[in-house]
């Protein structure tokens, strides 16, 4: 002891800084990444490596030779937001697509903000957003799932809608439920995976897996994600038991699309959600009062990343208006 | 067995390091010299009342508390006054302190040094408060308010518990659990003297359910008297501070900006029950107290029972501190505790451990942008978020930091040991509660 060192209290913190989190997330989204490559093969693979590569790349160019700060690219933010745009888009987009989400992610969304906490929208929706917008064709073809091994082969390169997809157009064609039911994947089979979608959307088994990992790790809390589906299955709930012939049931809603991934994965990320358990609530309920509404009546079958956009966009308002229940104090003042 | 309870907004839990929770408590020998600052206690500084070079016993008054806010500061040593002096304190600053040489141990006679436990309670409630006030007593928590300005209820407030804190919520310290242990009988009788000087008749115990044989004596010694419960409590920093105690113990929430009487409550430390009944029965002052001598360079974790105005260098030889690999040296405990600057600095009223990081645990962890996880706010305990009034701080913009009541904060520290970005929230906290304070005291001053 040569000098003591002197601060302000406190003296010890918590083992849980920023790289825990963002690798405690990446560790929880791994059951998911392995369903994607065993059903949609090495398509998965290249899309996953291209994204975390070109995410990695962009994040450590522009610290580096653009804001000139120190060296981010180890906090494992940008491996979350790779992981996460590839789990957005059809494992069958061209690489030079998935490069360009990259830049639009983390470039546009992240960087030009800042980086990592000043971010106003989640950096990989946004990305998914605009090529879902710039890429109509290719971010809606959807390969089918073909299991590694030991699945009923198909024959190569069939693409075809996901579940949500043939609901919308069949019911847009004025068809029923109980008409279109034959042409969807079992409830089994879309938990596990086996349905038409983007790389990690597919399983929500997988997901809820992952899921159960950062509740138990204490990376998220429950109020987004039970606010969240609480909202879709009310919401959807009522339609449904108003006209079932019309409006598939709350399950359906639940596990099909993007709603596992967006509801623990994304509308939990905290950069762009409220700060505090009440606004935490609302910005749930808003994302799965939104997210139904798409899905219902919007001209796109899934609704989850746009929910989640623009609920993101209320957040600062949610902050503001909602303050935690403070201690003593009997009426906000 | 239903939820225990515990405080309702907040709250964490570090690890609970009690290293010296089984190291029994020692007496601690008498230093050869005792630096006694003369300002032990919040508020105003007492005024000294001997000479360079006068010959002081054990007990003797040295310097009197005249504020209202004050407490007297008496000899813990017999000697020769050496000097008085500017000393460093906890604070890193040089104060004014009574310098005493030591000379053999020699008491003021009227102190009463039996074992003996004396169970009755003979003054009256005037004389009780008196007798507090005449021999120092401070809160021993660490807030070191003086306990006879406590016990005075100002007009039209009805006192109607009395609530003694053994929580010990920090980590590591364990002076309060080894005094429940060890000085059981005699914390109930303090706990009693405080029910009458207090006028009250019931009193809660309040003590975590990390320290079973604590909870298990006191009940038992607590047992004859129906009106004083001892109530475990599920482990959860700060349930120490006055404000979550009570609402852990009753439910009630004392106002924002109000003292603990406004909801009927008056809070006092173990520590501070033990010292009463010393003063009280024994007609001893506050000259020595428990001190938890604690940290991972520690080779004996230690509880000493030390004399006001020992150096901390003494307690840490003692312990067998190995320095050379010690980085920080914390006078409390973690969470509240502070940083020394010296190893001279005297234990005083308000020191309960000394608390030693090794040095690779001594800096603070890596500092990154803030994610808005919103962890702050989570567990901030006074509902408060400490994300938005430290930036608040930093761009100055106190009227807002004010209306985000930032002057509920009570400095507990979880928001900067929850914070995985290693945001410095409660340095810009305390900034802005110092700025704010200065606006509200000038206000009232127009």
């Amino acid at each position: 002891m040569s000098l003591l060192t002197v601060s302000g209290s406190p003296h010890i913190h918590s083992d849980q800084p920023v790289p825990k989190i963002m690798y405690g997330v990446v560790i929880a989204m791994i059951p998911a990444m392995l369903v994607s490559f065993y059903f949609f093969g090495l398509g998965a693979a290249k899309v996953m490596l291209t994204s975390i590569l070109a995410c990695l790349f962009f994040e450590w160019v522009i610290q580096k030779y653009l804001l000139r700060g120190p060296l981010t690219i180890n906090d494992g933010s940008a491996l979350v937001t790779g992981v996460l745009l590839a789990f957005n888009v059809p494992s069958s987009l061209p690489v030079w697509m998935t490069i360009t989400g990259a830049f639009v992610a983390i470039a546009v969304a992240k960087m030009s903000f800042g980086g990592l906490g000043q971010n106003p929208f989640n950096p990989a929706l946004v990305g998914r957003v605009f090529l879902l917008m710039s890429f109509p064709v290719q971010m809606t073809t959807w390969p089918i799932p073909k299991p590694l091994f030991g699945g009923t082969a198909v024959t190569d390169a069939i693409s075809g809608p996901t579940t949500l997809g043939i609901v919308k157009e069949g019911l847009d064609a004025g068809k029923t439920v109980s008409e279109l039911l034959p042409q969807l994947p079992t409830y089994a089979g879309e938990l596990l995976g086996n349905q038409g979608g983007s790389l990690g959307e597919v399983s929500a088994i997988a997901l809820l897996i992952g899921a159960a990992w950062m509740f138990w790790k204490k990376i998220i809390t429950w109020h987004i994600p039970v606010s969240y589906i609480l909202a879709v299955v009310i919401f959807s709930g009522i339609f449904w038991l108003i006209n079932p012939e019309q409006y598939l049931d709350p399950v359906f809603h639940l596990i099909t699309g993007g709603m596992m991934l967006g509801v623990f994965y994304m509308a939990t990320d905290m950069v762009s959600s409220p700060i505090n358990t009440k606004g935490m609530l609302i910005f749930g309920a808003g994302c799965g009062i939104l997210t139904m509404i798409i899905r219902l009546w919007g001209g796109y079958p899934e609704g989850v990343s746009f929910a989640i956009l623009i609920m993101n966009a209320f957040t600062p308002l949610i902050n503001r208006s909602f303050k935690p229940r403070r201690f003593g104090v009997v009426k906000p003042s | 067995m239903c939820a225990l309870k515990t405080f309702r907004n907040g709250g964490v839990h570090p690890p609970e390091n009690k290293l010296s929770v089984t190291s029994a408590i020692e007496v601690f020998p008498v230093p050869r010299q005792a630096v006694i600052p003369v300002n032990q206690n919040l508020g105003a500084p007492a005024t000294p009342l001997v000479n360079k070079g006068e010959a002081v016993k054990v007990g003797q008054l040295i310097a009197k508390g005249e504020s209202f806010i004050s407490s007297n500061v008496h000899s813990s040593v017999s000697g020769k006054v050496l000097k008085i002096d500017e000393m460093i304190d906890q604070t890193g600053f040089r104060k004014k302190a009574i310098v005493i040489s030591v000379d053999g141990d020699e008491w003021d006679p009227s102190i009463d040094r039996s074992p003996m436990l004396k169970k009755e309670i003979t003054l009256s409630k005037e004389d009780i408060v008196k007798k507090i006030h005449e021999m120092g007593i401070v809160g021993l928590g660490g807030a070191t308010f003086p306990s006879h300005v406590k016990l005075m209820v100002p007009e039209g407030k009805k006192p109607e518990y009395l609530i003694i804190n053994g929580v010990e919520c920090e980590p590591y310290l364990t002076a309060d659990h080894r005094l429940m242990l060890e000085k059981t009988a005699e914390i109930i009788v303090g706990v009693r003297i405080l029910m009458k000087g207090l006028g009250v008749e019931k009193a809660i115990i309040g003590i975590e359910n990390n320290k079973p044989d604590a909870i298990r004596k006191m009940a038992e010694a607590a047992s004859e008297y129906p009106q004083i419960l001892v109530q475990g409590l599920k482990v959860k920093y700060p349930q120490g501070g006055e404000k979550q105690l009570i609402n852990a113990l009753l439910g009630r929430e004392v106002p924002s900006g109000k003292l603990p009487i406004e909801v009927g409550c008056l809070v006092n430390n173990v520590g501070t029950a033990f010292a009463v009944y010393e003063a009280v029965q024994k007609n001893k002052p506050l000259i020595e107290r428990i001190v938890t001598v604690t940290g991972k360079t520690i080779a004996r974790p230690s509880n000493y029972l030390v004399r006001i105005g020992t150096p901390v260098q003494e307690l840490l030889l003692s312990a067998q501190a190995d320095l050379d690999r010690t980085g920080k040296v914390v006078s409390g405990g973690p969470m509240m505790g502070k940083a020394l600057n010296s190893l001279e600095v005297p234990v005083v009223k308000g020191t309960s451990g000394v608390l030693l990081f090794a040095e690779e645990h001594s800096s603070r962890i890596q500092l990154r942008a803030c994610i808005r996880c919103g962890r702050c706010v989570g567990v901030c305990p006074m509902g408060l978020e400490p994300v938005l009034l430290a930036q608040y701080s930093a761009r100055s913009m106190w009227d807002n930091a004010e209306s985000n009541l930032i002057m509920d904060c009570m400095e507990c520290g979880s928001c900067h040991y929850t914070c995985p970005s290693g945001r410095p929230l409660l340095d810009y906290i305390r900034m802005g509660k110092n700025k704010v304070g200065q606006n509200i005291r000038n206000r009232g001053k127009k």
